[in-house]
């Protein structure tokens, strides 16, 4: 869980390279806190701006309703993805057993 | 005659008059990247094969393109300059490229150097290292498509594609001495794009002068299916009315934009710009984007948290690189982990764990909603401008290339870089960097133009104008 | 103690379309594994989603149908999660702005007993891939990423086991009424979970929301809640508080196995999905979908009561199906004795159907001509047991059923002199038969009758074999 105070804490650090699932290094987290902790100060100015109704930009065009037939088209080569692939076992991926 | 030194336009002209082969202009350029390549480092995977028999009929009858290492060119390593993208073949081509290649474009399969995923400002976070300013090795070559710039530059490519999400097209290209063209988003397809920042991200030309880049721009745009925020709008030919003249056009200069630590030398060329624009016929007017210094921090939010859901798919499962774990303990948590923590880069690592964070149940409204918001308002700050003015001009960048390892090591002083390139990307509009004149110490300095949506013509025929009156395009390093 | 119980169920059903939600790869189920793929369903680098236009159209269709408020305004988010089933390690799915929000579904498990249990909302959403668990490590196949999926959600309205199963039954007769969806839990193309939580009696406050998964049948949904409901109440009976979590079905086991409590809940950081811009549906967009409706199961299934006459479970069976209801109802335009009509179609036309694993879409005889049989037995033209085999024949052999009549030249003996040597003959050859009646045993004379028929090839008028066999027996008296 994240902590309460916002400040970007190591322990906050860890727990959203874990969600991101990058192991880090105790070294690096502290780095990556210090670091963090400066750009989000930066980042910080933001809250001076009043936004209150201010609608948000998701996307910058006008455009909407994109859409497509439902037509169906040739596939890639199985098998030049398959021997992309780290492992492969028949014609499946593999991947290591899953813990949670 | 060193065909390598030519702009495109230049070389069509002879290929089609039959003096030279399209085959002669690969070669010539190989000759090129053997000789100098060792120490600018524009291209990547130099090994790769350059085919000299290549002949292709069409309007660009053969021409090599230099390609980013962040489009996908199919059969074609493309890796983002990155370790965990390792060996990763593209069983397609990008949009662009199929474009550019149904009209007869060669694609160089040498790729250019790029800061790892786009990811930063000066082409140092590359897993293949920096690539050189080829106006002084010890200086970079801007990012985050500086090897583009830098072949273009130094004349080891005619014309390259790069691609622009905070200014990553303009930035290098100003660094460098040429010209960079960040189209409106959704004028050029992004498929085939390896995403850093989907509402943000653009392809576009980075080339020798304005015409190739309203060439290529002309190639390159338009309509794609496969791309739904592509814009279904008929594109035309940029090269047409590029020679009109500029009388009456009138250009805002937004004062946000002339501040302090903006380097004397590149306000002075930049002034020197404006009193060459004046003599055309434009006319200047100082106006306010009253929410500019807001930019950079919107940006780092919107950027990353989209980047940190873009690059969650380089997990060794599929293609690229796959660490089964530090320990042997071979669970699948510990190979993502493993994997993505070898893979990555630091600046890669540093934004992902940003932008999640960005994201993350708690934080969500007060960065990411929040910077969406603020969005809006700097959306707004440029349309309220284009209602009067026909465009805008800034300085590109607002110091010159810095010095190699100078800023690595504070990312907050790097992003502070892209200040006057940001702004386009968040707004959506064009935008354009020329090369308007030196600094003492002998570094280009690049101009800026940005229009209103959907209106590359008007800053393509505002920089064409400048550009056919000055002769800094005409310069060329030393190296 | 007494318990009220709380569910809520939330299902996810495939969308029958030829493609794929987001590119142009076949939905076709049991490919080779990783061969209907391409670089928008393996989430390749630089590929982009676009959406099939089909499958928004079932959706819309799906939200009208259970009575839903089409948003006009939507957009897709992403899901963020790792897993190796998701090619991009994240889905494509909507949030806070989905297709449509609060519908109903009307459930009548019996005759008098209605129910409404509202839908929460209705989202459209990305399939994942198939996982394949062997030891020490996994198999993935990609052929099932990107299927179109459509999540239905119900509120916490219902409140028993039963109530659960005779909602996903309503809820698949509709979607295979609109023909979005195959409905069909063991290919995957639709799955469902559950939330469920007590309460006291008579207390306000709701216990623990207790998520269940793993459950692939309508059975196992039911089994699992059962289970549920008796676990936690005897817990709760002890005084123990229950925590939110989310539980695995054990259909072999028969038990409930906890997966991840509440502190452990993943954090989806969902935000709006840039590779797609929003929609915006017009109001003429929507009625034409509203125009396309069929008429649905609950609506058809009373019309049949009033109009034609048939019991309440006459016709909740009948109209089960689409293409069932569709049969009857054709067959009692041309003839107009619905019971009849119901109990051939029940009966005989079923009963051939399920042992040639048939389905009534399938089925070769037109109504025309089963009507004809149906006819012909009533107006004693053609005997009922001759009746089944012409019937048989037509539906191995695809032919009409003149051609078959002529074929078996069938005709109804009905000539009493000339069945009079029949039924001698039969009686002599089969004494035991004729005493055991004459002792009593009533059988013995369908078995004679039986005789008889197989001696004409079942063309006899059974009732005159039988009037003739009975005036000859009981005259040797």
């Amino acid at each position: 869980m994240i902590s309460k105070d916002k400040s970007i804490d190591i322990k906050t650090v860890n727990y959203i390279a874990d969600l991101a699932r990058i192991a880090l290094s105790q070294e690096e987290a502290e780095i990556l806190s210090h670091q963090l902790k400066e750009i989000l100060d930066f980042i910080d100015r933001l809250k001076e701006i009043n936004i209150e109704d201010m609608p948000a930009t998701t996307h910058i065009l006008e455009v909407k309703n994109v859409l497509r037939e439902d037509i169906l088209r040739p596939s890639i080569s199985s098998a030049k993805v398959l021997d992309m692939a780290p492992l492969k076992k028949d014609n499946f991926f593999v991947v290591p057993k899953i813990i949670e | 005659m060193e065909l390598n030194k030519l702009t495109a336009h230049q070389l069509l002209g002879l290929l089609k008059e039959g003096v030279i082969k399209s085959s002669d202009v690969i070669l010539a350029l190989k000759e090129r990247i053997d000789v100098i390549d060792s120490q600018i480092n524009a291209y990547v995977r130099k090994n790769e094969k350059i085919e000299l028999s290549y002949v292709q009929n069409g309007p660009l009858q053969g021409l090599p393109v230099a390609v980013k290492d962040n489009i996908c060119t199919l059969d074609l390593n493309t890796e983002c300059c990155s370790k965990i993208l390792e060996g990763f073949k593209p069983p397609y081509d990008a949009t662009v490229i199929s474009k550019l290649k149904s009209q007869g474009a060669y694609i160089f399969p040498l790729k250019t150097n790029m800061d790892e995923f786009a990811f930063g400002s000066s082409c140092e976070n590359s897993c293949f290292g920096p690539a050189h300013n080829p106006w002084n090795l010890e200086y970079v070559c801007g990012g985050s498509s500086g090897g583009s710039a830098a072949a273009v530059a130094a004349d080891e490519a005619i014309f390259a594609l790069g691609t622009d999400t905070g200014g990553s097209i303009r930035q290098p290209a100003s660094f460098c001495g040429v010209v960079g063209l960040k189209p409106t988003y959704g004028r050029v397809s992004r498929y085939g794009l390896i995403a850093f920042a989907s509402s943000l991200d653009v392809i576009g030309p980075i080339t020798k002068d304005v015409y190739d880049s309203a060439l290529i721009l002309s190639i390159i745009s338009g309509y794609d299916p496969y791309d739904s925020t592509c814009v279904n709008l008929s594109v035309p030919d940029f090269t047409q009315n590029l020679s009109k003249d500029i009388k009456g056009i009138k250009i805002a200069l937004p004062k946000e934009y002339f501040i302090e630590g903006l380097d004397k030398d590149v306000e002075q060329n930049i002034k020197e710009a404006i009193e060459v624009l004046k003599k055309l016929g434009a006319s200047f007017t100082e106006v306010s984007l009253p929410h500019t210094k807001y930019a950079v921090a919107t940006y780092y939010i919107i950027a990353t948290a989209e980047a940190s859901s873009n690059l969650a798919r380089f997990d060794g499962v599929q293609y690229g690189l796959r660490i089964n774990s530090f320990e042997g303990d071979s669970s699948l948590l510990q190979m993502y982990k493993t994997t993505r923590a070898k893979g990555f880069g630091e600046e890669a690592k540093r934004r992902i764990i940003l932008g999640t964070f960005a994201l993350a149940h708690g934080y969500y409204e007060a960065y990411y909603l929040r910077a969406q918001k603020v969005r809006t308002l700097i959306k707004k700050d440029f349309e309220e401008v284009f209602k009067e003015f026909d465009c805008i001009l800034t300085p590109t960048s607002p110091t010159a290339a810095f010095k190699i390892g100078e800023k690595i090591r504070e990312p907050l002083k790097m992003y502070l870089s892209d200040i006057f390139t940001i702004s386009a990307n968040l707004a959506g509009i064009p935008a354009i960097s020329v090369p308007c004149g030196f600094t003492k110490k002998g570094l280009p300095v690049g101009l800026q133009f940005l229009a209103g949506y959907f209106r590359e013509d008007m800053l393509l025929q505002v920089a064409y104008n400048y550009e056919q009156n000055t002769i800094w395009h005409k310069m060329k390093p030393k190296i | 103690m007494e318990y009220d119980v709380v569910i809520g169920l939330e299902t996810h059903v495939q969308l029958k379309t030829k493609t794929k939600a987001f590119c142009s790869c076949s939905t076709e189920f049991g490919q080779v594994p990783n061969t209907s793929i391409c670089p928008v369903c393996l989430g390749l680098p630089g590929s982009l989603p676009v959406l099939n236009k089909l499958a928004l159209e079932f959706a819309v269709k799906t939200a009208l149908a259970l009575n839903c408020r089409i948003q006009r305004y939507f957009r897709f988010d992403r899901k963020n999660y790792f897993y190796p089933d998701l090619p991009k390690n994240y889905q494509i799915s909507q949030y806070d702005l989905p297709v449509a929000l609060q519908g109903f579904l009307e459930i009548e498990p019996q005759e008098g007993v209605r129910k409404c249990i509202e839908i929460k909302r209705i989202h459209l959403e990305e399939d994942a891939g198939k996982l394949i668990h062997t030891e020490g490590y996994s198999l993935i196949d990609f052929n099932r990423a990107g299927i179109p999926l459509l999540e239905i959600v119900s509120e916490p309205q219902i409140n028993s086991p039963e109530e659960a199963y005779e909602y996903l039954l309503s809820l698949k007769e509709i979607l295979r009424y609109l023909e979005v969806s195959d409905c069909d839990m063991e290919k995957g193309s639709l799955r469902c979970d559950a939330n469920i939580s007590l309460k006291k009696r008579d207390h306000f406050q709701l216990g623990a929301k207790i998520e269940l998964k793993n459950m692939n049948s309508f059975k196992a949904v039911k089994d699992a809640l059962a289970y549920e409901i008796e676990r936690q109440s005897k817990l709760l009976d002890k005084g123990r508080i229950l925590t939110q979590e989310t539980r695995l079905w054990d259909a072999k086991e028969v038990r409930t196995v906890s997966m991840r409590t509440k502190e452990s809940a993943p954090d989806y950081r969902y935000f709006p999905e840039p590779d797609l811009l929003p929609f915006v549906l017009e109001d003429s967009y929507i009625e034409k979908i509203k125009e396309s409706l069929p008429e649905l199961p609950y609506y058809k299934k009373h019309r049949f009561i009033e109009t034609y006459g048939l019991s309440f479970n006459e016709a909740r069976f009948i109209v089960s199906e689409k293409k069932l209801a569709d049969y009857f109802e054709l067959c009692v335009n041309l003839f107009p004795f619905p019971k009849i009509i119901y109990n051939w179609i029940v009966g005989p036309l079923m009963g051939e159907l399920n042992e040639r694993k048939i389905s009534i879409e399938d089925i070769n005889i037109l109504p025309q001509d089963f009507v004809c049989l149906i006819k012909d037995v009533e107006s004693d033209k053609i005997n009922s047991l001759k009746a089944k085999e012409v019937l048989k024949k037509i539906l191995d052999t695809a032919k009409s059923y003149a051609e078959v009549i002529k074929e078996e030249s069938v005709i109804m003996i009905s000539d009493s002199n000339i069945l009079k040597g029949v039924v001698q003959k039969v009686l002599d050859e089969n004494p035991k038969s004729v005493s055991d009646y004459k002792s009593g045993k009533t059988n013995a004379l369908m078995f004679l009758v039986g005789q008889v028929m197989k001696k004409t090839q079942n063309n006899a008028d059974p009732k005159i074999v039988q009037k003739l066999l009975k005036e000859l027996l009981d005259g040797s008296v």
